[in-house]
This record gives C-alpha cells, structure tokens and sequence, in this order.
C-alpha cells in the first residue's frame, strides 16, 4: 500500500512536471525565462496571457477553434447517431464490411487526404472558412462515433424499440424521447472525442484555412520568428490551449473507460 | 371481432421457425400456447404481434388482411418475457406512455394509471424508476404498461418465467382475474402444462414449429391427440410402456398382462404404446385394482414439496411422482403400483387410440 501510493505519486510529478514547467514560464517575463533557472516565478506577471486575451490576431484563434470544434461535433453526431442505430438493430447487405470499412478511414495518416481535401475545397471555395475544417475532421470523427455509438445502442434490449412501436411512437418521437436518453453517457463520450481529437488537431486546421478562420494551434507557430522565441506567450497559449479539453474530460469523466473501450465494457 | 392466420410460414436464414399455421382466435377468447422452447412460440407471438413478417400465409384482423401492417397501427400489446420497461422513465410514464402517444387528457392518464397501478399493487412505487424495483415488480410495470391501453390482442410471452416460484403463484391466479375482466383477446405462451392448465381457455400446442393439437384446454389435456401432445401437456413428460395386445390379453414387455378391463375392454390385438402421467404411478398401492411393476430406482429428484422418482422398468425409463418429500436409496428394488384405468393407449405410430375416463373414479 505505502509502495504503490509512493509509485502513484512519482508518476504524477512526472507527469505534471511539463504542465507545470509550461505555467511556471507563462508567469514569467522573456528575459527572466532565459537568464535564471527557477523552479517558481519569481518576478510573477500577466502580461502574456493579457497580450492573448487583447489581441485580436490571438484571441480570435482560440474564438475560431472553438467555431469549428463545436460544428464539427455537432455534424459527427447528426451523422453518427442514424447511422450507429442502423448498424445495430438492422442486418442488410455488407453491413459488416460497411462496419469495418468506417475504421479503416482512421488507419490512414491524415497527411494522405490533405492534398485531395485541399484541391477540393480550393475548387469550391471552402478554404479558409470554419465549416471546411469542421467537414475534414468528420472523415475520422464519424467513422470513431459511430464505433462508440453502436456499442452503446447495442447494449439496449431491441425489445424496447419494439415495445415503443408496440405502444405507438413514431421513429423519431422514439428516438428523441426514448432511446437517446437512454445512451446519453455514450452521447457524452463521443462528443468528447470527436471535440478532443478535432481540438488538437492541427494538419487540417493549419491546412485548410489562411487567416479568417486560423485556429489557435496555427497562431502559437507564430511566436517562433527570427529574434528568437517568445517562450512566455507560448507557454500562456499552451496553457490556455489545455484548459477546454480538461473542463471537458471533467465532464465525461465518469463515462470515460466505457467510451475506450467503445461501449462495449 | 377475430383473428385468423392462415397458412402460415417463418424461415430466417434457411432454419424453419412456423411451418403450416392455421389458427382462429375468436374475440374475447383466452387461448394459451404451450410448446417447449423452440417450439415457436415467441414466433408465432412476434407475426401475430405484426414485429415480423411471415414468409408465407396471411393475418387477418376481421377478415381484414394485415399482414404488412406496421405494429403501431395495429391494437396490441405485449408482455416479453425478459422484463421490458424504459429505463429512463418513472414507473408512472411507464404505465402512462401509450395513453400520451396516444393523446389522452392528462387528468384521464393519471385516473387510467392510478386503476392499473391498484390492480397490479404498483400504487406506492409509481415515482420510481424501474432498476430501483425488484423483478416482480418490474414486470408488473410491463404488464400494467399492456392492460393500460384496452387493446384488441393482449400477447404474453412467458411473462412469469423469470420470476420466483412463490411470486409467479401469486400473479398467476392475479392475471386470471384481470383476463377475465376484459374482454381482449389474450394470447398467453408457456412451457408448463400446469399453468397451462391454470390459464383454461383454450389452448394450441406447438411442436417444432408446427400446431400438433388444438381445442379447450381441460378436454386437450384429457385426450393428447398423440404422443407427442401427451409428452409437451404433462410434467415430468408422460411415461410409456410398450404393450402387445392378443386375443382378450395385454401384455407388457416385462411380461406381465393385464386384464382388458373399463376402457382397455375392445383394444384389437397389436402393438401398442401405453402412456401414463407420472402422478398416477406411485410407490405405495393406492387401489386395489392398481397393479404392480418392479423396477430398479435410478435417481431421487426433490423439487419442492414433490419427490420424482426416476426408476429403470424393464428397459422403460418412468418417473414416479410421490407428494413429500421421499428419500429413496438408488439402485434398490422397489415396486410401482399403477391403476390401469388411467393408462392413455397410443398406437405403435403415436396417435391417441383410448385415454382414461375422466369421471372414472379410481
């Protein structure tokens, strides 16, 4: 027991010493970054994160993320839901194929679909603009959501479909006010993917947009020019960049382990 | 009002589920499905119900054919034999759900429920949700969700099943009170002839997916059409012996003859089958008419209040049924006494050629 608690507790300065390390420098000036090794902020200051929070050309990375973040998650589910309850209580043709065919779109690296996503959107006039980014995302979040989705929807008895029939429901009157209710914390966990991974990725979104919709992750490479870097700035973007996907995790926390394994735990 | 199925058919994927079902329900009649499982029951349930379609053959509702007719047209309800309630709604929306689809007044939902809910005993857990309750009340829920609603076909497929023994007593004669009240049609599946007996009405046993018997329940289980009717309507499954009759002699395999006396009297000579149900055989004479065969005890099965005795006749498996509970010690000789009045005669391919008289006092 003492053992395991003093594991635990090595693993996490381990694991939080970046974090920390990143706050420790978003609360320190440029100069006092680079002149003395200091485990705290001595001379502490807000100036980093106040140049983010009054600058346009910042703040509006973190407002554009956030657009096409939540558009994305949005249209992953709409998609996602139909189709996961179709994969679970329908057998047609090729439906297992169809099944696995979804996940290999993720066995792809995404630098294979840029270029084609690039010429394409350039044609119909996306680039640069949220919703571009929102639908590229969709070719990895749909096929995962609609992984996690049908295992949840799986794990409800297709008798109480029948039985909503049996009583009158209409689909979408069963769907809305039955069967979503009841696979919310699958619901909750795969929008918590499709925000994590569409949060963090940074191909696509540095890709497919040039300065209207540039998101947060573009903008920090921004710190990097040829007087040197702005390691303060960087750190206060870094540290702001985490806090919506843990306020997220937070939420999901306790559904977490059963959205891993696909809902089928 | 009435429902009919005619010539009937269900295959999935090659495998035959219904073959040849041709059945009338007449409104307001309690008809009860026996079979054992696999038989088709829950299939027969399902077409009827409208949840699946039949391969072949026609339902009609009235002389009306619905046979494509969606579920939610149709005026049914049904009782699964897994416990099936929303998980997400209190007891009260479960019983209230089809009244809302429905479009009830929300004053008349609640009179509706509260009645229900008072028939079934769900009156003090109607703010609950369904995982708070125990089984049986959580089939009570699914079974007030189906009377709520007065519709025209009430299906039950093993409703009491998955409950405990003293639970499904209590329910039992509770439905058969309720059933009685309404004038649906209620369609009641089981593997047991005992409920099966309970329920009365008539009745339809199903074998392998085909209809082997129908008619009034008693009088069915009076005179089994055949073996296989004979072995599906009793518990533990009916005992044979396997009999020649010569000249005015019935003689069993162990050799012992019996005289060809009440209904026995003008069996034409040839091979037979004799079929008894189990709580006629005993280990004790009961009558001085009863006749006795030796046996060798196998095994001592106690099931309640009840003790099966499994013993070796000559080659033929019987199992006793004693009231108590019995200790038997295994592999000793014993003796079991029969009346021959309650013997069933089966020609050697199964069909019923005598049974008892039932008002033969024995």
């Amino acid at each position: 027991m003492k053992k395991r608690t003093l594991g635990l507790i090595v693993y996490f300065i381990l694991l939080m010493l970046p974090i920390y390390w990143m706050l420790n420098m978003s609360l320190r000036t440029n100069a006092d970054i680079l002149s003395v090794f200091s485990l705290y902020p001595r001379h502490f200051t807000f100036e980093n994160y106040m140049k983010i929070f009054t600058d346009a050309s910042w703040y509006s990375g973190y407002i554009n993320s956030i657009i096409y973040v939540s558009l994305n998650t949005v249209i992953s589910l709409a998609t996602a839901l139909p189709a996961a309850y179709a994969f679970s209580r329908y057998r047609f043709i090729g439906d297992g194929q169809m099944f696995f065919w979804l996940l290999t779109n993720r066995m792809a690296p995404a630098a294979v679909f840029l270029l084609p996503f690039f010429q394409l959107y350039s044609t119909v006039g996306l680039i640069d603009t949220h919703i571009a980014v929102a639908l590229a995302h969709c070719l990895f979040n749909v096929p995962l959501a609609v992984w996690i989705l049908e295992g949840f929807m799986s794990g409800v008895p297709k008798e109480i479909d029948e039985t909503a029939y049996i009583d009158g429901y209409s689909f979408p009157r069963f769907f809305t006010t039955i069967f979503i209710p009841l696979i919310r914390s699958g619901v909750g966990v795969t929008a918590f993917f499709c925000f994590m991974f569409s949060w963090v990725e940074l191909l696509f979104a540095r890709t497919l947009t040039t300065t209207s919709a540039k998101p947060i992750a573009a903008i920090m490479t921004r710190t990097v020019s040829a007087s040197g870097l702005d390691w303060g700035l960087l750190s206060a973007a870094g540290i702001l960049t985490i806090v919506p996907g843990a306020l997220v995790i937070w939420f999901v926390r306790n559904h977490m382990a059963k959205g891993f394994a696909m809902g089928r735990v | 009002m009435g429902l009919s199925l005619q010539n009937l058919h269900k295959s999935v994927d090659g495998e035959i589920h219904l073959s040849g079902i041709d059945l009338t329900i007449e409104s307001g009649s309690r008809t009860v499905v026996l079979g054992r499982t696999l038989s088709g029951k829950t299939s027969l349930l399902r077409i009827m119900a409208g949840l699946d379609r039949p391969t072949r053959g026609a339902i009609l509702v009235d002389d009306k054919d619905v046979t494509g007719v969606s579920v939610r047209k149709r005026s049914i309800a049904m009782v699964y034999q897994q416990f099936i309630n929303y998980p997400s709604f209190t007891i009260f929306d479960n019983i209230a759900s089809p009244l809302k689809v429905a479009g009830m007044p929300r004053d008349q939902i609640k009179k509706r429920v509260m009645e229900v809910a008072k028939v079934l005993h769900l009156t003090g857990m109607l703010h609950r949700m369904p995982a708070e309750l125990s089984g049986g009340q959580q089939q009570r829920t699914a079974i007030a969700r189906a009377l709520v609603k007065d519709a025209q076909l009430l299906l039950l497929d093993e409703p009491l099943v998955n409950l405990d023994y003293k639970l499904r007593e209590e329910l039992q004669t509770e439905l058969q009170e309720i059933f009685r009240q309404r004038d649906a049609m209620v369609v009641y599946t089981t593997t047991e002839p005992g409920e099966a007996l309970k329920f009365g009405g008539s009745i339809v046993v199903l074998d392998g997916g085909r209809v082997i018997q129908t008619g009034p329940t008693t009088q069915v289980y009076r005179n089994p059409a055949n073996l296989k009717v004979a072995e599906v309507f009793s518990d533990p499954p009916i005992n044979y012996l396997d009999c020649r009759v010569d000249a005015n002699t019935l003689t069993l395999k162990s050799g012992l003859s019996i005289p060809m006396t009440g209904h026995l009297k003008g069996l034409t000579p040839g091979r037979y089958t004799l079929g008894v149900r189990s709580n006629n055989l005993s280990l004790g004479r009961r009558n001085k008419l009863d006749m006795e065969l030796t046996a060798r005890i196998k095994l001592a099965e106690i099931n309640g209040s009840e003790t099966f005795i499994h013993v070796d006749c000559f080659g033929s498996r019987l199992v006793v049924q004693e009231v108590g509970v019995r200790s038997a010690r295994i592999g000793s000789e014993t003796s079991v006494f029969v009346n021959p009045a309650r013997f069933f005669v089966f020609t050697g391919s199964g069909d019923l050629v005598l049974s008892p008289d039932p008002f033969h006092q024995s």
